[in-house]
């Protein structure tokens, strides 16, 4: 009887739990933190700090990318071809080095390269008024083509250790590319939440038509967020080259697909207007600790493809669930 | 006459956290009756439907379908009692043919499996022609009229054996023509015994179509009259609580110098030479039929379509505008016809919606100051006498009529000296309604030239200082407050 009085005026008392503590990302979150101490039980060295650390390197060239598809995402777009920006940026910047070019030239023209191709895309999307996959779909290719030309097939290893020890080393005991994806992410949240230009980009994804109607230049912004996607995009494929220090012409594929991946499991809206920095952060760490975890405990490869892939559809289904019951 | 009851509901109630929705509401539908279902936005005619549909379920009271009780609990249970919903969203697949979506979810086969279109064919037709629609089958219904698609909708209810229809607002689209058509449809209808639950904000079409009224307010019953018997001053007296004062209706003002002059304004096959002049202070109205090119004009002057002759003059200047970028920068504000379409970003909240066009101004060295934003917001809302004014909800959780305060709000703002409001009260409530009326007089006073597009008479007339009647792309009539009549603009609308 005392138990029945109990369920009935809990379910009248609006019920105060973690989710209210950590927002909308709290599903997430808590989905990341089981992982972990499932892994921690698994094998106590996954919670050693410099295998933290490693999970958050391995995670930072996923989370860099997915900033760059969060915001894409947003606008109710998609781009597919950051996975080949990747290795154009990455080849470029490096093949630069070998040849002898600064290596603060080299870098900027990596990220320029990722600005140009991104320019590319958001200018066929809104002058051209192709859809956002079809395009993207079609400079994954074509970029991915001007590589293997480019490189006629053959690595470069030739990167200098100042690189590598510049965006590759260390900081204060941290990672430098931790500590990368970790300002990026910082600068997008407040870009998205403290920003005009992050408030027009949502209601873009919203509502396209009343943005524009209420005065906001829709094709910039669409433009902007397609260069921002292809800059991260050489961002990242800074890190991959510090990382390997060497670039390959066939590095970066199926990266766009982790970035959406991650970007769809922190929150974000295939149909646009809704996305979140914090969420898509989160997603990419879930993708980096499954990677992780899975090799520490001596799961073959082939497998932990099917555990990733599980992983995304799992975490999706449940943060739909979880939003249907509270709305 | 005693017809059998189709349905009754009985002591309906629904508490939803914190309101309660609907107060123990009884309504009684007979067969071969048009039951028009009215009341103010937020008065629970929605709630009440929906537990109907099964969408929601009632917390109390009791649902009886030919005298047998019946649990809805499911949205799916109520095509197999023969209960059907026409929304104002049409539930057709826009590129199946009248064909495939008369016969979506039941489709006629052959022996061996394959789709029977020879008996769809024939069936569909037959089934169109007890509604006097002859129409190409076999078109996808994209390239139909909307009147059309809603009858179509209307069919497919019928001949899959529905006994109840609802309708909800189905005019709020249609021309006067088909909505003349839609009438006789749902006549005809009612002339077979089906029963009609007829949901509308304009109270003619209630006197031209229905039999009784079932009158809500706050989630009560306020209750239910023989439309024979009624005027339209008591029905609104039932649904708003008070008298009802004159609704639309401003002092006239002098107008100050010309603000807005538009000259030549030409687009290929949509306008044609169209000029006009707002000054300060003054409210012009534009009346016409849907698809004079009132519309048309207004986004042609903001830079939503492009133009191939004429230009926009404010304040004496030429002004060069080309995207409403450009509009709003110059001070013209627009509030569009579809407010969720074109007007509301839906899973914004109030506030990021009516700070979207001065976001600029709301900035800190580039970044937001929040508080201000709020406090602007606030402001905007109180502005527009939102109520509640709680600028954290979200858009699509809003009435229709407290949309449109916000797709008012977010213009007043930005000193905007020119307002283009297009079908500002389309489908909302009549208090909410006199209250933009209100607002569109303040604007006016406060020296901004308002152009008002409406297709509700009674608004042009009451409202406007001078009124310019479109037909077919150009202006065809003009005249002064004090000239214009019903008759006149009607037939100026209308003729040719």
């Amino acid at each position: 009887m005392a138990v029945t009085t109990d369920a009935a005026t809990a379910d009248r008392v609006p019920r105060r739990n973690l989710g209210v503590l950590l927002g909308r990302e709290s599903g997430i979150i808590i989905g990341f933190l089981i992982l972990c101490a499932v892994f921690a039980w698994l094998n106590p060295a996954f919670m050693r700090v410099e295998n933290l650390l490693d999970v958050a390197q391995q995670s930072s060239i996923t989370a860099v990318l997915a900033i760059g598809m969060t915001l894409v995402i947003i606008t109710a777009g998609i781009d597919l071809s950051v996975g080949s920006v990747v290795a154009l940026s990455a080849y470029l910047t490096a093949d630069l080095m070998d040849r002898g070019v600064p290596v603060a030239l080299a870098i900027l023209a990596g990220l320029g390269c990722g600005l140009l191709a991104g320019a590319l895309n958001g200018l066929l999307i809104t002058k051209g008024q192709l859809p956002a996959f079809i395009v993207t779909l079609g400079t994954m290719s074509l970029i991915r083509g001007l590589v293997l030309i480019y490189s006629q097939g053959t690595p470069v290893y030739g990167v200098p250790p100042a690189f590598k020890s510049l965006i590759g080393g260390h900081l204060l005991g941290v990672p430098i590319p931790v500590l990368i994806a970790a300002v990026i992410a910082i600068l997008a949240y407040l870009a998205l939440q403290y920003t005009p230009f992050g408030q027009q980009v949502i209601a873009i994804g919203g509502n396209e038509e009343a943005a524009r109607l209420s005065g906001i230049n829709v094709q910039r912004r669409l433009v902007s967020v397609y260069m921002i996607s292809g800059m991260l995009a050489g961002v990242g494929a800074l890190i991959l080259t510090a990382r390997l220090g060497a670039a390959e012409p066939i590095s970066g594929v199926g990266y766009e697909l982790n970035a959406i991946a991650a970007a769809v499991m922190g929150g974000a809206s295939l149909a646009g207007g809704q996305g979140s920095i914090l969420g898509t952060v989160v997603g990419a760490l879930i993708m980096g600790a499954l990677q992780n975890g899975l090799t520490l405990n001596n799961v073959p490869s082939f497998y932990q493809q099917v555990a990733v892939g599980a992983v995304i559809i799992v975490a999706v289904f449940v943060d739909q669930w979880r939003r249907r019951k509270v709305a | 006459m005693t017809e059998p009851l189709l349905l009754e509901m009985h002591g309906i109630s629904k508490t939803y956290p914190g309101v309660q929705a609907l107060k123990g509401i009884d309504l009684q539908l007979r067969a071969g009756e048009v039951l028009a279902l009215v009341g103010e936005n937020g008065a629970g005619k929605s709630t009440l439907m929906k537990i109907l549909s099964g969408a929601v379920q009632a917390d109390g009271g009791e649902i009886r379908l030919l005298e047998q009780p019946v649990q809805i609990t499911d949205p799916r249970h109520t095509r197999g009692l023969g209960i059907a919903m026409i929304h104002q969203e049409l539930a057709l697949v826009p590129q199946f043919s009248a064909v495939q979506n008369l016969f979506m979810g039941r489709e006629l086969t052959l022996r061996n499996g394959f789709l029977d279109w020879t008996r769809a064919r024939a069936e569909a037709k037959a089934i169109l022609a007890r509604f006097n629609l002859s129409i190409d089958v076999d078109r996808p219904v994209s390239q139909l009229p909307l009147a059309i698609r809603q009858m179509i909708e209307i069919a497919r209810a019928i001949s899959s054996g529905a006994r109840i229809v609802i309708m909800d607002e189905p005019t709020s689209s249609l021309t006067a023509h088909e909505t003349e058509d839609l009438f006789r449809v749902t006549r005809s209808l009612r002339d077979e015994g089906v029963g009609v639950i007829y949901i509308s904000h304009h109270l003619e079409e209630l006197f031209h179509l229905c039999d009784r009224a079932t009158v809500l307010r706050d989630g009560a019953l306020v209750g239910t009259v023989d439309i024979a018997n009624s005027s339209r001053d008591q029905i609104v007296r039932m649904m708003v609580g008070r008298e009802p004062s004159e609704f639309a209706k401003r002092e006239h003002l002098e107008p100050g110098e010309e603000v807005l002059r538009v000259e030549g304004i030409t687009r290929a096959g949509v306008l044609r030479d169209v000029s006009l002049t707002v000054r300060r202070g003054e409210v012009v109205g534009l009346a016409g039929l849907v698809g004079a090119g009132r519309s048309e004009l207004a986004r042609a002057i903001i830079g939503a379509d492009p133009i191939d002759a004429g230009r926009v003059l404010l304040n004496g200047r030429e002004v060069r505008i080309r995207t409403p970028e450009d509009a709003a920068r110059v001070g013209i504000a627009y509030v569009p016809e579809d407010r969720k379409g074109q007007g509301l970003v839906l899973g914004m909240s109030i506030e990021a919606n009516v700070t979207l066009p001065i976001l600029r101004k709301l900035t800190r060295r580039g970044l937001l100051r929040t508080r201000r934003r709020r406090e602007v917001a606030q402001k905007l809302v109180s502005d527009v006498q939102m109520r509640p004014p709680d600028v954290r909800r979200l858009a699509m959780q809003l009435s229709g009529g407290n949309q449109q305060k916000v797709v008012l709000g977010k213009w007043l703002g930005d000193n905007a000296t020119v307002f283009i409001l297009d079908e500002p009260t389309r489908g909302i409530d009549v208090g909410a309604k006199v209250e933009i009326y209100h607002l569109i007089d303040r604007l006016a006073r406060a020296g901004a030239g308002v152009l008002l597009i409406s297709s509700e008479l009674p608004e042009i007339l009451g409202l406007s200082d001078r009124i310019g009647v479109m037909r077919q792309g150009r202006i065809v009539d003009h005249c002064s407050r004090a000239e214009a009549t019903e008759e006149r603009i009607v037939q100026a609308a209308m003729a040719g």
